[in-house]
């Protein structure tokens, strides 16, 4: 594929004065863009201080497309799981009938559009136009690349095309049948040349017995051409007939047809005697009829049908030409025309350039080059920098979603399954989504770790932690830095706790401390922490002597910050003056140890208390132990 | 593209720089007023000022957003020949209802003796840590080795450059293969003085920044610098706004374990674009690096996109059209002013019509009465490739009917009112 070679759109701004310097910042799915000067140039009053939001793409914002997006990327992710190694005779229907599940989402999405007509109308019209162009070049594309159906089955495919994307004429005929007299309603030969043109054949027998009735003395001229009309072969792909001998019958029904316009069997009949020539191919009638085939592509399926109804694929090319050519006349073509042409020309390249032109989305571009690359149809176009074709445009694509608050979710998968890029475009995208909320954060956080993004998760789990922390939830704050293996915070974290406690004398979070389990060794504070909290849960227990052991072992083992041993040793209080003898006489003199190592480090005397509870609770130890011994 | 709101940013004097931070909900502004002010995202898209204050006795060159995991932190430079750092205090509950938020200063850099004309925390990764450029041509790094207490800043690297600098630029990647880089710009205007981007890397033995390249191609005032994301290759890219805009590749050369220095970069061009025909001010990156945007003097901020080939190719143009704002907060009048990504509109700035009516001549003929009667849903979707192609219309026969029964609920569209 060629670079693109179009001029840049240029977008104006109002409120900026032209060839005034504008400064900018790029945000998510937006730019900004203000006026500003030079640095050196002096004030200039106030003026232009307003900053202009400029946004790219509103398209994703549409409710109805969201849908699209929505239900495409499960077929997408669909698609994805077809294995390479099955043969590819039996993936070629899977991916047909992948293709038509994409067509189906676009036609769903543009009934819902016709649903929301009325009012929204107006404001859709313009995505319906775009979906209905996408579809008509997808079920193309999908005919001529992915089914590539062989001559014969080609041209009913073709006309299944026509017949699904120019459904104007059963409107028309319904309110042709619906009239009083439909044979001389004026649409009448209009609907009957239109199922003509479009190889409707039983239609077009069943409208014209409708005028034979009224005119009983052309009874027979009626009766010949629907004889004719009749026998005209289709060739049945599934049955024994080859191809070679449905030719033969074809050109035998030709020249029959050819000889009834001869000897003028038709003369008397303007109407019938059109039919006829249309049936023979006639280019010139056909050309007259252009109201009714309203397109050069929909006038290359009817000279095909009744001119060359064995078209191989690869001479499509020249007929698309020579009908575009015919039909346009000297008239320009337009993006979907050289779109659709370069499809005939089976040239897939130039029509996934010219679609990415001419759409205003990846959407498309974006599912159909994916589609033809599993088919094999692309030529790889591996280079140094880039990634291949499909690659690119699912990458852009992806990241548009990602600038939508809820389409990101879907956009991920997209970047799974880019090879080259994806995951370094998902780290740098995902780590950008807002976390609004814990639910989100945990939800942005799944999806990091079943990818083991490591170094996301830790950021995440980091920028959670300090938000709550700023906001005193400490709890909060310390399971996220818990998750974030983040030790130096936990430790900030588990000092703000045992603060609190000081201040309190109550523990907040009770739940996430009494069940940190292992996760408590993440860090020496955040462990004191929880075996302190343990002590509490014993102590209120009343497991008066292993509350003891712990609390001492907490300080002995240097556990316990020194700057929190008098807490401890306040704490011990209680239990050294309960009247049953808890602390041993060997605690006691640890505990004495303890608290002269305290005094010593924080110069502080006024420990009284402590040293007389010590003191006393020795004594007793003494007695208890030996009166015990004897 | 399309202006979808304009915000009347309330400035007394000219705005310097608008800074997003990581998240793209929050704004940060600054101007020769000599104020900052923060701006909140509300959930209908709004932009609301929740802060103001005078942060500096001259005017507020840049102001920046550190990463969210050093909690909400920004960092201002000024002409008044200081650096701040600012922090918001979670305030009582009242404010917050009305909509305010507190910021406080918890240091100012007072090391320069000039103009601080560039200030860009590092990557993340690093710690928090910044840098700061200024007039008398000396790189600063400092870093707050507390994260809690961020009025404790220590002075780590003074590196002199020699030029008047205007510009700095953390290298982003976080690979272990490459050491801590950044690259400086300096507007010095006379050319005889040789390159004006200087590129600096950090050397683990010597626990210095010493000096891996000058870019001796660019010889002209520089203005503007930017790493763009690394994307996980082993090379770097680099834009440089000077008189044109540039982008360089800087490939690391492999290193001799023998010597001690600065790893070799080697320096190619990869664009050069003068469209801008005049100084060009600013550069930078989209998220993914696949767009750079540029701003001159011709009055245009000018996108640039690499193909998938790695051609540059301008895409997209913004220009004042000095018509006035119709209201502060405009929205597109019509889905004909919505069109699509930047290179795929060009016929419709060209036409001054619609994507969709240039791009799509009508199918059919649309009926009298109702418009969109040509739009009916064909009645199967399924080809008959078997069956005789003369079909009858059959309602919804064999079509895998995909009504809004079928289409799952939006991922999170109980989100919202979470």
């Amino acid at each position: 594929m060629e670079e693109v070679d179009v001029e840049p759109v240029v977008t104006n701004i109002s409120g900026i004065r032209p060839g005034k310097r504008m400064g900018f910042a790029w945000g998510p799915g937006d730019i900004l863009v203000y006026e500003t000067q030079n640095k050196a140039s002096g004030p200039t009053g106030s003026g232009c201080a307003f900053i202009h939001v400029v946004r790219k793409d509103e398209d994703i914002y549409s409710p109805i497309l969201r849908k699209l997006f929505n239900e495409s990327h499960h077929i997408f992710v669909g698609l994805q799981t077809i294995k390479d190694d099955l043969p590819s005779k039996s993936k070629k229907p899977q991916f047909v009938s992948i293709s038509r599940n994409y067509r189906s989402v676009i036609r769903a999405c543009m009934e819902e559009l016709q649903q929301a007509a009325g009012e929204l109308l107006t404001k859709y019209i313009h995505h319906v136009s775009i979906l209905l162009a996408i579809e008509l070049i997808w079920n193309l594309c999908e005919v001529l690349f992915i089914d590539a159906a062989p001559a014969g089955s080609l041209l009913l495919h073709l006309l299944d095309w026509v017949r699904l994307h120019k459904s104007d004429v059963d409107e028309k005929a319904k309110g042709v049948l619906q009239s009083d007299s439909p044979a001389e309603h004026r649409d009448y030969w209009d609907v009957v040349l239109s199922y003509v043109l479009q190889g409707r054949l039983e239609d077009t027998r069943k409208m014209l017995m409708k005028q034979a009735m009224l005119q009983p003395a052309a009874k027979s001229m009626y009766k010949l051409m629907d004889s004719l009309l009749s026998k005209m072969p289709f060739y049945n792909p599934g049955g024994t007939q080859t191809l070679t001998e449905f030719d033969v019958k074809w050109r035998n029904w030709h020249e029959e047809v050819d000889r009834y316009l001869k000897d003028n069997s038709f003369a008397s009949n303007q109407h019938l005697e059109v039919i006829c020539k249309i049936l023979l191919g006639d280019e010139d009638v056909l050309l007259e009829h252009k109201e009714l085939l309203s397109t050069w592509y929909y006038f290359l399926i009817t000279r095909l049908l009744y001119c060359h109804p064995t078209v191989k694929p690869t001479e499509l090319h020249y007929y698309a030409q020579s009908s575009m050519m015919m039909f346009l006349d000297s008239g320009v073509p337009e993006p979907l025309d050289s779109i659709l042409l370069a499809a005939f020309e089976f040239d897939i390249h130039q029509v996934i350039k010219d679609c990415s032109i001419a759409l205003n989305n990846w959407w498309f571009v974006a599912h159909l080059t994916d589609l033809l690359d599993h088919c094999k149809l692309l030529q790889s176009h591996n280079l140094h920098f880039g990634s291949n074709l499909r690659e690119f445009l699912l990458l852009e694509y992806a990241s548009g979603l990602f600038t939508h608050h809820s389409l990101w979710q879907c956009a991920v998968d997209y970047f799974d399954h880019c090879p080259e890029f994806g995951r370094v475009y998902l780290e740098l995208q995902i780590e950008r989504v807002p976390l609004d909320t814990e639910r989100k954060a945990l939800k942005v956080l799944r999806i990091c770790e079943e990818r083991q993004m490591s170094e996301q998760v830790r950021s995440i789990c980091k920028i959670m932690a300090m938000r709550a922390v700023r906001n005193n939830r400490l709890g909060s704050a310390l399971s996220w830095s818990i998750r974030a293996k983040d030790a130096a915070f936990a430790t900030l974290i588990s000092e703000r706790f045992l603060q609190d406690y000081c201040a309190k004398g109550t523990f907040s979070d009770l739940d996430l401390i009494d069940n940190l389990g292992s996760t408590m060794l993440l860090s020496d504070r955040l462990t004191f922490l929880g075996k302190y909290r343990e002590f509490h849960k014993l102590y209120g227990e009343k497991c008066f002597s292993d509350a003891a052991k712990l609390l001492l072992s907490l300080m002995t083992a240097k556990i316990a910050p020194q700057s929190f041993w008098m807490t401890l040793l306040t704490d011990a209080l209680p239990l050294l003056e309960q009247k049953e003898v808890i602390f041993s006489a060997e605690q006691t003199y640890e505990l004495m140890y303890c608290l002269e190592d305290w005094t010593f480090l924080f110069h502080s005397f006024n420990t009284n208390q402590t040293q007389l509870a010590l003191a006393r609770n020795l004594a007793s130890a003494i007695v208890k132990e030996g009166t015990m011994q004897t | 593209m399309f202006v979808a709101r304009s915000i009347a940013a309330d400035h007394k004097d000219l705005i310097h720089d608008v800074s997003y931070d990581f998240h793209g909900r929050r704004m940060a502004t600054c101007s020769s007023d000599q104020s900052v002010k923060v701006w909140d995202k509300s959930e209908n898209g709004e932009w609301h000022c929740t802060a103001s204050w005078k942060t500096h006795s001259g005017s507020v060159w840049r102001v920046t957003w550190a990463h969210p995991e050093f909690g909400q932190v920004l960092a201002s430079c000024s002409f008044d020949r200081t650096a701040a750092v600012w922090e918001e205090i979670v305030g009582e509950s009242n404010d917050k209802q009305r909509g305010l938020s507190h910021w406080i200063k918890r240091t100012t850099l007072v090391d320069s003796r000039t103009s601080v004309t560039d200030v860009k925390f590092a990557p993340k990764h690093m710690g928090l840590m910044l840098a700061t450029c200024s007039a008398d041509g000396v790189v600063r790094i400092y870093e707050a080795p507390d994260v809690m207490n961020l009025s404790q800043w220590s002075l780590q690297h003074e590196i002199s450059c020699k030029l008047s600098c205007s510009c700095i630029s953390w290298n982003p990647s976080s690979s272990r293969a490459h050491p801590p880089m950044f690259a400086v710009g300096s507007d010095d205007s006379n050319v005889t003085y040789g390159g004006k981007v200087q590129i600096y890397e950090y050397n683990e033995n010597t626990r210095k920044y010493s000096k891996a390249e000058t870019l001796m191609t660019v010889t002209d005032a520089v203005h503007d610098i930017a790493f763009a994301p690394n994307l996980g290759r082993s090379f770097h890219v680099l834009a440089i706004a000077t008189k044109d805009v540039r982008i360089f590749k800087l490939v690391p050369l492999r290193r001799e374990s023998t010597t001690t220095g600065p790893t070799k970069l080697e320096v190619q061009i990869v664009a050069q674009f003068d469209n801008h025909n005049s100084q060009v001010w600013r550069v930078s990156w989209n998220i993914t690096s696949t767009l750079l945007a540029s701003s001159g003097d011709d009055g245009c901020v000018r996108l640039w996109k690499a193909n998938y080939m790695d051609n540059w190719k301008c895409t997209g143009i913004l220009k004042g059209d000095g018509s006035p704002l119709t209201g502060s907060s405009g929205q597109p009048s019509a889905m004909s002013t919505v069109v699509g990504s930047s290179i795929q509109t060009s016929q419709n700035a060209l036409n001054g019509m619609s994507a969709g009516r240039y791009f799509f001549p009508p199918l059919d003929p649309p009926r009298a009465g109702t418009r969109c009667g040509h739009l009916l849903p064909p009645p199967s979707l399924i080809e008959h490739c078997d069956a005789e192609p003369v079909t009858q219309p059959q309602q919804h026969a064999l079509l895998p009917r995909h009504n809004s029964r079928v289409l799952l609920s939006l991922p999170e569209a109980e989100e919202q009112s979470f």
